[in-house]
């Protein structure tokens, strides 16, 4: 059974580990297990990935 | 192989479920990101998708966005006629009303004064709701007209789509409401949301919780009704159980179902994508 490649990417704001999915999508949202806070992935190239800031939520939101 | 294009910017549960079963149903997804978009709006070629299925989490953005994709050839889903109804809560009660779907009583505003002369004539226990907004936010129970007047006040400092004041009667009603879907013209499935300790409002998104709700042929056709209202080809519906039966507060055309899929069991997502497929292959 193959398993996911899982990248790691540095905290912004805490400097700690992410562990991002390989697959996955810009613009799901991942947390850091040492400071909580959430981040969106804005593109993924090989084995670096950035992320960005999450507007926590917009006016507008839902369904 | 048809071409989808999931028009998206937060990736939710439900932008994974819905990916992964439009490839499994043969479509080639093209996943556009409207953070990372632009279009030329003088461009003379049509867009290179057969169908584009809009995802975005902000109403505005999916307005834009849907208007410019249909402009250049792809046929949305939902389309931008059904997603500026279902996304403004004043839009949706004027379709509700003309179809004869039962929705609670509800004035509109644009002053102060007035939206209290409405709110008095209303009757209290009334809730001011924003025409657009989701999940429960900004929903305020007026209780009284001291109380309203505060409230009203408020919004005199907020954008000013927050001065188009939609004043409804609150419904007694047991503390949940239902989410119904409709895809296509089939009623799919429906849940109770309860609400959460301390709150009025059953929106899951606020920690609602969600129990499978029986099916009824009142549910049944209110919701295919209610659908049917907006054009849409897919849609969440939102009935409270008032003391005259149901009635239909909000649609919802680009709607969440991560909950519903989860104690139901029904494949949402699924059958979202081949409704979809069924269209385009007509």
């Amino acid at each position: 059974m193959s398993k996911t490649k899982v990248i790691i990417a540095v905290c912004p704001q805490c400097e700690g580990n992410i562990e991002v999915p390989g697959d996955a999508i810009p613009g799901e949202v991942v947390s850091c297990p040492d400071c909580g806070a959430t981040f969106e992935v804005d593109a993924i190239d090989g084995d670096k990935v950035s992320l960005k800031q999450i507007e926590t939520q917009g006016e507008d939101w839902g369904e | 192989m048809a071409k989808m294009a999931i028009v998206y910017d937060i990736v939710r549960q439900e932008e994974k479920m819905l990916t992964k079963e439009a490839s499994e149903r043969g479509f080639e997804v093209a996943m556009l990101n409207l953070d990372h978009a632009y279009f030329n709006l003088s461009s003379k070629d049509n867009l290179p998708y057969d169908v584009a299925l809009q995802r975005s989490i902000s109403y505005f953005r999916s307005l834009h966005s849907t208007k410019v994709l249909e402009d250049f050839g792809v046929r949305v889903i939902n389309s931008f006629y059904t997603t500026l109804i279902s996304g403004n809560k004043l839009f949706t009660t004027l379709a509700l009303e003309k179809a004869g779907v039962p929705t609670p009583k509800t004035f509109l505003a644009f002053s102060e004064e007035q939206a209290i002369k409405a709110t008095n004539e209303l009757g209290y226990p009334a809730v001011l709701k924003p025409v657009v907004g989701s999940w429960g936010r900004l929903v305020s129970a007026l209780n009284d007209e001291e109380s309203a007047k505060a409230i009203l006040e408020s919004r005199k400092f907020m954008h000013p789509l927050y001065q188009i004041y939609y004043v409804q009667k609150r419904i007694s009603r047991p503390p949940r409401d239902i989410r119904s879907y409709v895809i296509g013209d089939q009623y799919v499935t429906a849940i109770y949301r309860y609400s959460p300790p301390g709150d009025w409002r059953t929106n899951t998104a606020i920690s609602g919780r969600a129990e499978p709700c029986p099916k009824s042929k009142e549910l049944e056709e209110l919701s295919i009704k209610a659908a049917k209202a907006v054009n849409a080809e897919y849609i969440g519906v939102d009935f409270m159980e008032s003391q005259n039966g149901l009635v239909v507060h909000e649609v919802n055309s680009s709607t969440e179902f991560k909950n519903t899929v989860r104690v139901t069991g029904v494949n949402i997502p699924k059958l979202i994508v081949d409704h979809i497929y069924s269209l385009i292959k007509r």
